[in-house]
């Protein structure tokens, strides 16, 4: 495919893994913030490439995985709910609430839906009149002007039976919420390509400067992935830390402003908590007052939800990159994809579920 | 997060009041919503993602990358070394499947 | 791959066009009474046409067949049931045909179940039948059985078809997975992911124009061509729900080697890369309904990937792999950097992502 091929070529790779190994002399340890590009690293075996002395630890950049419990079980109420059509993004169907997840409440008689656009959502709104259509509302930056317009335009259109339940979360407040970590020991960030396509590679400015780190917008092929890690090399080589954009096809300085535009109109910032980290203050995005017609939590009024994570699970401490999977005692044995404990083991981006996947044979799981 | 791939814009039309598009990916072709590209046209890629175009793809810049990554390419030769396109290690597959 | 849409199929029913008292299907289609002898009159035995069936005795009375008998069942819930490529009714023939010449046996008989939402339009099920006969004479084989049940609205989602089918394995074709062993090929007989596509594709909700067509096929002629240059095939199987990853892991683990593919041998069609992309799913996870995988002794791979060649349906057949005696029970997949990555089982159903 023309614009993803190129940037898997063999050759390109085995030159560029080259330039990194001339420029490596001390280890280094990096963080990928993006599930994608987890999923991108781990499936390629990009880790297994690179020289030894660069560590990759994996972010928190999934939005299946830090979606808070509370709201999963939420979903998973009013999906149960007989007026309700709930539609969701296919990711988030089978991730476990305290005590089932959304395909069982499907199973259950719910009218659980995949959709792939939030405008489907609208459309479903549109054909069943005498329904309430729901739209899980979860993701990063990437995910908001979908989300953000799908509102702005049932407003437009006065539907009065489409609401989301919004779980938005924001990279920049977890970057530094890891930062000012004491454990803290990740020396250089690629950040996450496609949330800078909309919010634009400045805002990542202030925290290159403030916490001296380097901090590279990233693609997600191979190619991308690598000179990412190369810029980031580079500038740790020499004592640098800024923000250098290695995904210019795709990110500018200001991002994509007419989609900062709605959402803007649409959502304002919150504290949201992480499920596995906790709350980070102004961390997450709701709907502003405005908009509170199309607030399925509002509209719906959820009560009596208790929350049960299981103990074993260490997804919290997995999403923060202070362990790796294959540090969790649960992992591959209690915890596998078909019964996972924590959210980091369902989703495909999860780097539970990536080790899982693709290099379980290397423990002998 | 956040998967997003690119796609040639091949159509454009309006829908619901809003500007949407015919993106083809390598010869399939799904609709997705144009109006964060409001300055888009037909022949032109765009990045998408859930259903939305989030980013006009710059081909320019695209091609500034190719470019610096010919010169690795150029540099690893001119010490010497090989590249070619076969897979980085155990070449001798291919001979053996012969 | 061609992409057509479901308007401009190229769609001739072959059976003469028949005249019920009905549009749509009502219980007593299935009650069997005036209305159901006319459906099987008028909709079926044209279709279907052969001597056995044409008795319509309760059962259908058949020569034993000389060698050990296949015998297998499955039954067709697909939604949509028109795809790009086929529908349902194809589907349901030429999948029991592939399920029973897996074992290097010659399909002969199928029986046909048909349990319809009442509501269903005669028309639909008129190409659906219509379908079936084509697939069942290009295959060979002959219906010569069948019901018809119709339920309640809401009681099944417009037509369910369960297909059984006989076929007699000659006496020299012993397959299995305990068979396989260290050293052998793995061979696919074409492009992977198409038919899961094409469905997904065809569904609402995902926004597709345009549309992959579903290799919806019978195997049998290109296995007898198989058997012609080789007996050294082990085991064969059609890679149909879970796709090749759950065939190969099928494999594996009763067999107890290791299985090795190499990514880039492993034939997808472009718009079938193109829409696994956008979905955020991976090919050797979908369903193929035209495919094969056989893993063969090695010395005699080559000529059985040239002679399925010369057959359509397997023009694009390829070694893909080979069998290990590391990582027994796995099946792994080496990428174009060299990587080796294990490759799972898949878990349920592939849903598409947007992270």
């Amino acid at each position: 495919m023309k614009y993803i091929d190129e940037y898997r070529d063999p050759e390109k790779i085995k030159s560029i893994l080259k330039e990194i190994e001339t420029e490596v002399t001390r280890p280094w340890v990096i963080m990928e913030i993006c599930g994608g590009q987890t999923h991108s690293i781990i499936k390629n075996g990009i880790d297994q490439l690179l020289p030894k002395n660069i560590e990759l630890v994996h972010g928190p950049g999934c939005p299946v995985c830090v979606t808070p419990l509370e709201l999963i079980d939420q979903a998973l109420q009013i999906a149960a709910r007989p007026d309700v059509i709930f539609t969701s993004f296919g990711d988030m169907l089978r991730v476990p609430g305290s005590n089932k997840d959304l395909f069982k409440v499907k199973s259950e008689g719910g009218d659980v839906r995949i959709v792939y656009s939030p405008l489907e959502s609208l459309k479903i709104a549109r054909e069943n009149p005498d329904k309430e259509v729901v739209f899980f509302a979860v993701g990063f930056e990437t995910t908001a002007p979908g989300n953000a317009m799908a509102v702005y335009q049932a407003a437009r259109e006065h539907l009065k039976n489409f609401t989301e339940l919004v779980s938005h979360v924001l990279v920049p407040p977890a970057i530094k919420a890891l930062l000012s970590s004491p454990k803290n020991r990740v020396q250089g960030y690629l950040a996450a390509g496609h949330v800078c396509a909309v919010m634009g590679w400045s805002e990542y400015e202030p925290i290159a400067e403030q916490y001296k780190v380097p901090v590279v917008p990233t693609g997600f092929e191979p190619m991308d992935i690598l000179s990412g890690i190369l810029s980031v090399i580079r500038q740790l080589e020499k004592g640098e830390y800024k923000v250098d954009n290695q995904y210019a096809r795709a990110v500018s300085k200001n991002g994509n402003e007419a989609a900062q535009k709605i959402i803007n109109e649409v959502y304002e910032i919150c504290d949201r908590k992480w499920r596995g980290i906790g709350v980070i203050p102004a961390s997450g995005m709701c709907l502003k007052e405005k908009y509170a017609d199309y607030d399925a939590g509002k509209k719906f009024g959820v009560s009596n939800i208790e929350t049960h994570e299981p103990e074993v699970c260490i997804s919290g401490i997995i999403l923060q990159g202070l362990k790796k999977p294959i540090d969790c005692p649960a992992f591959g044995k209690a915890c596998t994809p078909q019964h996972p404990l924590g959210a980091t083991m369902v989703s495909s981006e999860g780097a539970c579920a990536a080790y899982y996947r693709y290099q379980r044979f290397k423990t002998n799981i | 997060m956040c998967l997003a791939i690119p796609g040639k814009v091949i159509e454009i039309f309006e829908e619901n009041n809003l500007k949407m598009g015919k993106i083809d990916y390598n010869g399939v072709i799904n609709k997705a919503c144009l109006a964060y590209v409001p300055e888009v046209v037909t022949g032109q890629y765009v990045i998408v993602h859930a259903g939305f175009a989030i980013s006009m793809l710059d081909e320019e810049e695209a091609q500034r990358s190719f470019e610096a990554w010919d010169d690795f390419a150029d540099r690893i030769r001119e010490e010497g070394y090989e590249v070619t396109s076969a897979p980085l290690s155990d070449k001798k597959r291919k001979e053996s499947d012969k | 791959m061609k992409n057509g849409t479901m308007e401009n199929d190229d769609f001739a029913l072959s059976c003469p066009t028949p005249i019920l008292n009905y549009d749509t299907i009502q219980l007593a289609h299935g009650a069997g009474g005036r209305l159901s002898a006319e459906l099987i009159e008028k909709v079926f035995l044209p279709c279907f046409e052969n001597e056995i069936l044409l008795k319509l005795e309760d059962q259908a009375q058949l020569e034993k067949p000389n060698g050990r008998i296949a015998f297998t069942t499955d039954s067709f819930v697909v939604s949509p049931i028109f795809f790009p490529g086929g529908n349902i009714g194809d589907l349901a023939v030429n999948g029991t045909v592939n399920d029973i010449c897996m074992s290097g046996a010659i399909p002969l008989y199928l029986s046909v179940g048909f349990i319809i939402e009442e509501g269903f339009e005669v028309s639909e099920l008129c190409r659906i039948v219509d379908s079936m006969g084509k697939a069942a004479k290009t295959a060979g084989v002959r219906i010569v059985t069948g019901d018809t049940k119709v339920v309640n609205r809401g009681s099944c989602d417009k037509i369910f078809i369960n297909t059984s089918g006989i076929g007699v394995i000659p006496n020299d074709i012993n397959l299995g997975a305990g068979y396989i062993k260290p050293g052998d090929k793995v061979i696919l007989s074409g492009t992977i992911a198409d038919h899961g596509m094409s469905v997904m594709t065809a569904r609402d909700g995902l926004s597709f124009e345009s549309r992959i067509n579903s290799d919806t096929a019978g195997l049998n002629y290109l296995v007898r061509d198989m058997f012609k240059v080789s007996k050294k095939i082990h085991a064969m199987r059609d890679p149909t729900r879970g796709g090749v990853a759950a065939i190969l892991n099928e494999f594996a683990r009763s067999s107890n080697t290791g299985i090795r593919l190499f990514e880039e041998t492993i034939p997808v069609s472009d718009e079938v890369k193109g829409a696994c992309e956008l979905l955020g799913l991976d090919p050797l996870y979908v369903a193929n309904e035209g495919k094969l995988i056989a893993i063969t002794a090695s010395e005699d791979a080559g000529k059985i990937v040239e002679k399925m060649q010369c057959n359509d349906l397997g023009k694009k057949a390829c070694i893909i792999g080979e069998v290990t005696d590391e990582n027994a029970g796995k099946v792994t997949l080496r990428n174009i950097y060299g990587i080796e990555r294990i490759l799972d089982m898949p878990i349920g159903e592939q849903l598409p992502r947007i992270c």
